[in-house]
């Protein structure tokens, strides 16, 4: 089957690929890419693990395929953090221990990221609600959403 | 998921071609929450996969005064649930696509995937009946519309012919003395299908009520429109008594079925608790 050029700009640095079109983003980014810190859970966009950005907006990256993602920009859970510093949504689950297992992690920070850059000001109920389409299978809820308000203060103060 | 050759066309003449070529063994990709996961699942397995995204036109939300609101097919979930007009005039759509799937869903799935799919509990599809929305259908041979009514055939079933491509929904204007409201009934918050839903729409007219439309969604083998609850409440005003006539009209002409959600019997009572709940609502906003 005929494999597609795809060029895909996945946190700062750009991909020129060949890949066949039953690739998800997902597999494209994990497997192709290498950049597996996205997690594969359900594969049905049910859990939420394999949260992604791409053109600035949330997406469950098993549900898109990799030749649908061709020129665009791609934020996964590698790019939030600088070179020495993480991201405040990624040490607020550190100093809260918003994570058990750590498994869904990755999607959770990804999924707040992408709302709270649209929603600064958000509310608790409206971050339960935003972050329904993620799991945490180690039911591990309550310090998770306790992170993300936190982060999100800290990211209304920078 | 198996391979297939994957088009990505320009124009939805080249998509319908490709589509009636291919006919059998071609899916049509719009947002891909509903394909990708039967494609995994091996439900469908497409040799021939069409992209609509390279083709303009069919994204977008339009409004007019004067020629109503014209919604393109590749328009998201998550764009309708948060477009001020649609809020505001088509209450019960925004209701209606922020009720699918989770946020992360509601960036992919489209609203003519949706409707095309054909699933009797598709969110959109209440609300699309309840404010009288127009299909635009297009092929090769060129172009139709299909009140939205007569779109559904069964269980995954449309109108559709082979080549054609939905890629437009329009709704007649609204003014400020209409309301309305679409209630999901669901076992999870978020991430979950509709085991009923309810969306009704009138007009708020010196005390009557006027242009009443109400659609039901997952309580029988396509959505449908309650057209005796809306003749029971059409040009009344809205009383205890006429609300519990039309709940009643409106469970007797659902016929549902009982699956792993909930059983036949408690569909069938809620349907006529949300239709008289969603008209209460639907009159209070449109009486702002």
């Amino acid at each position: 089957m005929k494999k597609h050029p795809v060029s895909l700009t996945v946190n700062t640095d750009t991909y020129d690929l060949l890949i066949e079109p039953r690739k998800t983003l997902l597999a494209t980014l994990r497997d192709t890419i290498g950049l597996t810190g996205t997690k594969e859970g359900c594969s049905t966009g049910d859990c939420g693990a394999c949260t992604v950005i791409v053109d600035g907006k949330a997406v469950t990256s098993c549900m898109m395929l990799g030749v649908s993602a061709n020129d665009k920009e791609i934020t996964t859970i590698e790019g939030l953090a600088s070179r020495d510093q993480l991201h405040p949504i990624q040490q607020a689950f550190m100093d809260k221990g918003g994570y058990q297992c750590g498994f869904c992690t990755p999607g959770f920070i990804v999924a707040s990221k992408a709302f709270l850059d649209e929603n600064p000001n958000a509310t608790e109920a409206e971050i339960r609600h935003a972050l329904g389409n993620n799991i945490c299978r180690c039911t591990g809820y309550t310090k998770i959403i306790e992170a993300v308000m936190s982060a999100a203060e800290v990211m209304r103060n920078s | 998921m198996r391979n297939f050759e994957f088009f990505e066309p320009e124009t939805i003449e080249e998509a319908s071609d490709l589509l009636t070529k291919y006919n059998g063994t071609a899916e049509l990709l719009a947002g891909g929450t509903d394909l990708i996961i039967e494609m995994k699942a091996r439900t469908a397995m497409p040799e021939h996969v069409i992209s609509l995204e390279k083709i303009p036109g069919l994204t977008g939300i339009d409004y007019d005064e004067e020629s109503g609101l014209r919604i393109g097919a590749l328009t998201k979930m998550r764009t309708l649930e948060n477009d001020p007009i649609i809020r505001e005039r088509y209450t019960a759509l925004a209701e209606g696509a922020g009720e699918v799937g989770g946020v992360q869903i509601r960036h992919l799935a489209t609203i003519g995937g949706n409707i095309s799919h054909g699933s009797p509990a598709a969110d959109t599809a209440a609300p699309l009946l309840a404010l009288g929305a127009q299909v635009k259908i297009t092929s090769a041979d060129g172009e139709r519309t299909v009140p939205i009514e007569t779109f559904f055939v069964g269980p995954g079933q449309t109108v559709l012919k082979t080549g054609e491509i939905v890629t437009a929904f329009e709704c007649p204007a609204r003014s400020a003395n209409q309301g309305s409201q679409y209630i999901k009934q669901k076992i999870r918050e978020v991430m979950d299908l509709a085991f009923v839903g309810v969306a009704a729409s009138a007009t708020a007219d010196n005390g009557a009520v006027s242009d009443v439309k109400i659609g039901l969604s997952a309580v029988a083998p396509t959505p449908l429109r309650a057209t005796d609850a809306e003749a029971i409440v059409n040009g009344n005003s809205l009383t205890t008594e006429l609300l519990q006539q039309a709940a009643a009209a409106a469970s007797a002409q659902s016929s549902p079925i009982s699956d792993l959600r909930c059983s036949a019997e408690h569909r069938r009572e809620m349907v006529g608790v949300l239709t008289r709940r969603t008209l209460q609502a639907a009159v209070d906003r449109a009486q702002g």
